[in-house]
């Protein structure tokens, strides 16, 4: 036994075992890691085996949750032991407690290339392995041909193979390169002729990783994977060794139909047939036995073939066959067949359109609401919210307001949220709507967020023939005994508009209803309050003809909170008071609310932001896709021009082919936090200000009107929360119909730090990019795929360039053809040093949806830096000579992200800023150097110092030297950017005059019109 | 990737076995290994065998006193997931005839050697029970 000779590590392993309570496990860990310690510093004195004993102490350690911070060097220096027992240590041990960021890692490459390329086989296994699970960019630069000869080697034996396989794969993630597209193709598919199941297990892992980044290359693998899989369901040929439960290798099986399902289509009609006929097989001859091993084993293999079948079933032959399937497995007894049933039902949703088909099965579903298990009651209500339409809305949104009086607290926001969208989108009618939104609050006020009481008042705003039904309802809830404070909140703001509309029904004159909404003033919050002074300011101004008892009630209360702590409401107080002796003026101060401009959701665009889980996420994107929604719906129209049209006509539905978000925008705002987010339309019109985050702005009349009452309002000065609440009036209002589905901001940033990737994918079409970059040069290709079997019309990409890169696109065709990728070639020159950044204006037709983009562009500062290496001789008196600022500039950075020392230097290396060790004396320093090309500058050094405080690793101070000004300036801040806590991305600069426009709003003309109208300044106060 | 971790954990909570196939500081598997326990230990029998957790799931089994819990992408094929975890487990039962707790404690290094042998930066490498006790054997044999 390997372990034998090692009787300290049972004896240590049973003491910890022993341990009765946490600080007893605590002491004894911390007196071994002391006795490692000792032991490993006279190394004079340990033999192979004593090494081994304590590096495995080590890894027994970490994996309990303790920290080691040492002993590295001893588990790799085991790699390079003559003898395999410590070899094998030496690599698992490293594999499990280092990563590839870990400097010293380099270490060992040459001893791990040399035993990969060495004749023992065991070597090459423990090496590969190794390397597998931890290798970095430099191995993959330095290994990767001679794994690639190892897999392909017709005289290496499969146990070798396999681990080349998935070495390769590890090396070809972390730098693509190493796989050469256009020899690869064909050498995969011989691989895939492979006949040994293990070798062949790891070359479909490698197959998939390869057609999921470029499905086009490998075309001439599609046959062979359907053979292969032809072979496994036919058990031909299998060996006993890789049948579990009778079933053919069912991993394989499923991975096998995982890569195929990276083929957008088969168009070969005999390997479609060939594979049709497998996949029927599968779906009819999968029954249910006893045994569960073998019962869960076929099931994966049906399930993956379902998924398959989703896939490719463009012409619907089976798609019917498939939900029948899933209609039985959501009400079979065994939980885990009726997750995975749900999973696959929105899956479907998702793929095709079979709406109708998984209808049928709708009750069940609903009861799976109900399922003891929260796993399949979350997968029932996603289920529900993805198929939900207005057929069926009534039925879906009447269950989930019934389950949130009992569901759990944690998904009781979740659920608030998902039912008021859908009564949103499919409502039948509106006075339903405005039924389930009060109810939604009065059983769950706790978890209706405030977006979705804003959104209720804003139909009810927009439509006269609601507004009575609403107040009436408002009133009823006021009765109630004990009522939740949001609908105190929404029932007062109503009845604060339109409760005259109620005068002549019993219990609903102006006095009664002052009287009841009074009843909550002294146990409600202060916002509340606020907003009941503004109810109490409305009720007077409709009360005709004036009830002096009625004034001086509301007088009373005005007069008593005119000296209140909190300035809102004394300010309202104190207005309120003034403006109510002004008789007849009132009523035009106090007019009516507008409509609201119309917009899209932000409870939809509040969804989309929330963390969910991707299944959910997608089924909120496919709802947003589809444009079945009825009247309710309601989407913002942003011309790329021109003042907003505000739709005056209320509800009536814009067809949702409206698309003028910039994802980049949408980046930023999210990044920034919710502070201050930007528009990049300047206000159009007040109308805008008036928007819901100001539900209680007093609408005043026209300009002109406002102009005479001026003096009255002069004693009134815009507050600073002015200003903010103009930024947040201006929220959630851009939003696509076509929803990206991958995160662009995420993308965009790593491409900064890569040269090829993906950099925006819809429904529609994928944007890939691959650049190279020389001296100040970039030369860059866009990769413009269609996805889909019919063409994309009008596409259009403009480069908006910063003013410091020249950037040249080649012509971009009007139309992609389906399933087509064009590739166009842009070049970049760099004039001079800037953190701005080139946006790609991007957009095109498919079917009648216009989708516009704003795509930043990974052409930045690190692009233009090549890591240099200095010696000390070159470093220092470059260093001194570049005295002061502004050639050196020095700053204390505080918030940086803890990191440690090797995570920094990987992060510099990332950024090409070389990081040369040993050249400052303090090992807590870092010390780099690179150098910048520019057109203006040309290749210029630059000198990097970052001083760490080994206590307090949220500090730093950095110095940087270059000879020039502007270069030393913006690299400080560009690597400011990437320490500090919060990213912070650069603005574009394209859209930056209307990002200017709008963070200055309030000097704007446009808002400076709109100060002087006292709704819209009542509204900034909020 | 596919895999991102493979965890054995006993009733009491106790890390028996961890092998993560994505890097994650001390603390960050700390907090994952506390967070992922805690839900998947309360489960019953009756609850299927999946667990939705952050942006993956886990795919959990139980066996006497110790849990498997495996992390994997949203996209990967719950049940075969399951079962490769019985493999896991038969695999170690040849082995060790009728593998218990104290036989993975007290042999970590055979049963890291044993996974190593079977999944690769979260894929899955070998499915033959023959083919991946062949090494182990070996590797006894010579000590």
């Amino acid at each position: 036994m390997a372990l034998l000779g090692m009787r300290g590590l049972s004896v240590f392993i049973s003491d910890v075992r022993n341990c009765q309570n946490k600080e007893q496990e605590r002491l004894r860990i911390d007196k071994e890691l002391g006795n490692i310690r000792t032991r490993f510093k006279n190394e004079k004195g340990l033999t192979p085996n004593e090494k081994k004993k304590y590096v495995w102490k080590m890894l027994y350690i970490y994996m309990l949750g303790y920290d080691v911070d040492f002993g590295h060097m001893e588990a790799l220096s085991l790699i390079s032991a003559p003898k395999y027992p410590e070899k094998q240590v030496g690599y698992i041990v490293t594999s499990c407690l280092l990563n590839e960021s870990h400097e010293f890692l380099r270490m060992v490459i040459n001893t791990v290339r040399n035993d990969i390329i060495g004749r023992n086989e065991t070597f090459q296994c423990l090496a590969l392995t190794m390397v597998g699970n931890i290798g970095g960019k430099e191995f993959a630069e330095s290994l990767a041909p001679d794994v690639q000869r190892l897999l392909i080697s017709s005289s290496c034996r499969p146990l070798v193979r396999k681990k080349a396989a998935l070495c390769l794969l590890r090396l070809y993630r972390k730098n693509p390169d190493v796989v050469n597209i256009d020899g690869w193709s064909d050498r995969m598919s011989q691989l895939l002729d492979e006949r040994d199941l293990g070798v062949l297990t790891s070359v479909m892992s490698l197959f998939v990783a390869l057609v999921s980044n470029n499905n086009e290359a490998y075309w001439n693998c599609l046959p062979k994977c359907a053979k292969i899989l032809e072979r496994l369901a036919r058990n031909q040929d299998i060996p006993q060794e890789y049948t579990y439960y009778g079933i053919p290798s069912p991993w394989l099986q499923v991975k096998t139909m995982k890569a195929l399902q990276y083929f957008p289509t088969v168009e070969d009609p005999n390997t479609r047939r060939a594979l049709f006929e497998v996949l029927q097989r599968i779906l009819m001859g999968t029954d249910v036995v006893k045994n569960v091993n073998k019962n869960n084993a076929s099931h994966a293999v049906l399930f993956e073939a379902l998924a398959l079948v989703m896939h490719l079933d463009a012409e619907k032959e089976m798609m019917s066959q498939c939900v029948a399937l899933l209609g039985k497995f959501i009400a079979v007894r065994e939980p885990n067949i009726r997750y995975l049933g749900l999973e696959n039902m929105t899956r479907m949703l998702l793929i095709t359109d079979v709406q109708d088909l998984i209808k049928r099965h709708q009750a069940q579903i609903v009861t799976s609401l109900k399922d003891p298990d929260i796993s399949i009651r979350r997968r029932a209500l996603d289920l529900l919210y993805g198929m939900c339409d207005v057929t069926n809305a009534k039925d879906i949104v009447e269950e989930l307001l019934q389950y949130l009086s009992t569901a759990d607290f944690v998904m009781r926001e979740e659920l608030a949220l998902k039912a008021a969208i859908l009564a949103e989108k499919f409502a039948p009618d509106l006075s339903w709507y405005v039924d389930v939104i009060l109810q939604l609050i009065d059983k769950a006020g706790d978890f209706v967020s405030d977006d979705i009481w804003y959104r209720v008042v804003q139909f009810v705003t927009n439509n006269e023939d609601l507004q009575p039904y609403a107040a009436a309802k408002a009133r009823e809830y006021l009765d109630k005994p004990a009522l939740h404070e949001t609908m105190v909140k929404v029932s007062a703001y109503i009845l604060g508009e339109y409760s005259h509309l109620l005068a002549r029904r019993p219990g609903c004159n102006p006095k009664e209803i002052f009287t009841i909404i009074n009843e909550k003033l002294p146990t409600v919050s202060k916002p509340t309050v606020a907003i009941l002074l503004s109810t109490y300011a409305k009720i007077l101004m409709h009360t005709e003809p004036s009830d002096p008892e009625l004034q001086e009630q509301i007088w009373a209360i005005f007069r008593k909170y005119e000296s209140y702590i909190d300035v809102e409401i004394q300010q309202r107080a104190v207005e309120y008071f003034v403006l109510s002796r002004k008789g007849a003026a009132l009523a035009d101060v106090l007019a009516e609310m507008p409509k609201f401009p119309e917009r899209q959701s932000a409870l939809l665009k509040k969804a989309e932001d929330a963390e969910v889980d991707t299944a959910e996420q997608s089924a909120i994107k496919l709802r947003s896709q589809q444009q079945t929604s009825n009247a309710l719906v309601v989407t913002d129209q942003q011309p790329v021009n021109g003042p907003l049209p505000i739709n005056q006509l209320g509800l009536v539905r814009i067809p949702s082919q409206k698309m003028e978000a910039s994802s980049h925008n949408q980046g930023l705002t999210k990044e920034n936090g919710a502070v201050s987010k930007v528009d990049p339309e300047p206000a159009p019109s007040a109308d805008f200000l008036g928007d819901l985050l100001g539900p209680l702005a007093i609408e005043g009349p026209p300009a002109a009107t406002v102009s005479a009452e001026q003096n009255m309002i002069s004693g009134l000065e815009a507050t600073p929360n002015a200003a903010d609440a103009l930024a947040l009036a201006t929220v959630g209002d851009q939003s696509n119909s076509v929803q990206p589905i991958v995160n662009i901001a995420e993308r965009f940033h790593a491409l900064c730090l890569k040269d090829s990737g993906v950099l925006y994918e819809d429904p529609y079409m994928q944007i890939g990019i691959k650049s190279e970059w020389r001296a100040h040069h970039g030369h860059l290709v866009l990769f413009l795929g269609n996805k889909n079997t019919s063409p994309l019309l009008s596409v259009r990409a403009v480069i908006l360039p910063p003013t410091h890169l020249k950037v040249e696109l080649s012509l971009v065709p009007e139309t992609i053809p389906p399933r087509a990728q064009v590739q166009c070639p842009l070049e970049v020159v760099n004039l001079r040093a800037s953190r701005d950044i080139a946006v790609l204006d991007f957009s095109y037709k498919f079917g009648t949806t216009v989708v516009s983009v704003k795509l930043r562009l990974p052409a930045v500062l690190n692009k233009f830096l090549q890591p240099k290496s200095v010696s000390a001789e070159e470093f220092f008196p470059q260093w001194k000579s570049l005295s002061g600022p502004p050639l050196k500039l020095q700053e204390v950075v505080r918030v940086v992200k803890p990191m440690s020392l090797p995570e920094m230097t990987n992060l510099f290396t990332s950024l090409h800023l070389g990081v040369i060790p040993g050249l400052d004396t303090n090992s807590n320093n870092l010390v780099s150097c690179t150098g910048f090309y520019s057109e203006s500058t040309r290749a210029m050094l630059c000198l990097i110092r970052v001083e760490t405080d080994p206590s307090d690793r949220t500090q730093l101070r950095i110095t940087i030297a270059s000879g020039d000004p502007t270069l030393t300036f913006e690299l400080k801040e560009f690597i400011k950017e990437h320490l500090i806590n919060i990213p912070t991305p650069t603005p574009a600069p394209a859209p930056s005059p209307a990002l200017a426009a709008a963070a200055l709003q309030p000097q704007s003309p446009i808002t400076r019109a709109g100060y002087t109208d006292p709704g819209v300044m009542l509204a900034g106060l909020l | 990737m596919a895999i991102r971790f493979i965890l054995l954990v006993n009733k009491q909570g106790q890390t028996r076995l961890a092998q993560y196939y994505e890097y994650l500081t001390l603390e960050e598997r700390r907090a994952l290994e506390g967070e992922i326990v805690r839900k998947c230990l309360a489960r019953t029998e009756q609850q299927c065998s999946f667990v939705e957790h952050r942006n993956y799931k886990i795919v959990y089994r139980r066996y006497a006193s110790l849990f498997f819990l495996v992390g994997v992408d949203n996209d990967e094929n719950e049940l075969a997931i399951l079962e490769f975890i019985h493999l896991v487990v038969e695999t170690m039962d040849r082995h060790f005839r009728n593998v218990c707790e104290l036989d993975i404690m007290f042999h970590l290094e055979t049963a890291h050697f044993m996974l190593e042998e079977m999944v690769m930066n979260g894929c899955i490498v070998e499915t033959s029970k023959t083919n991946i006790l062949t090494p182990i054997q070996l590797m006894d044999k010579a000590s």
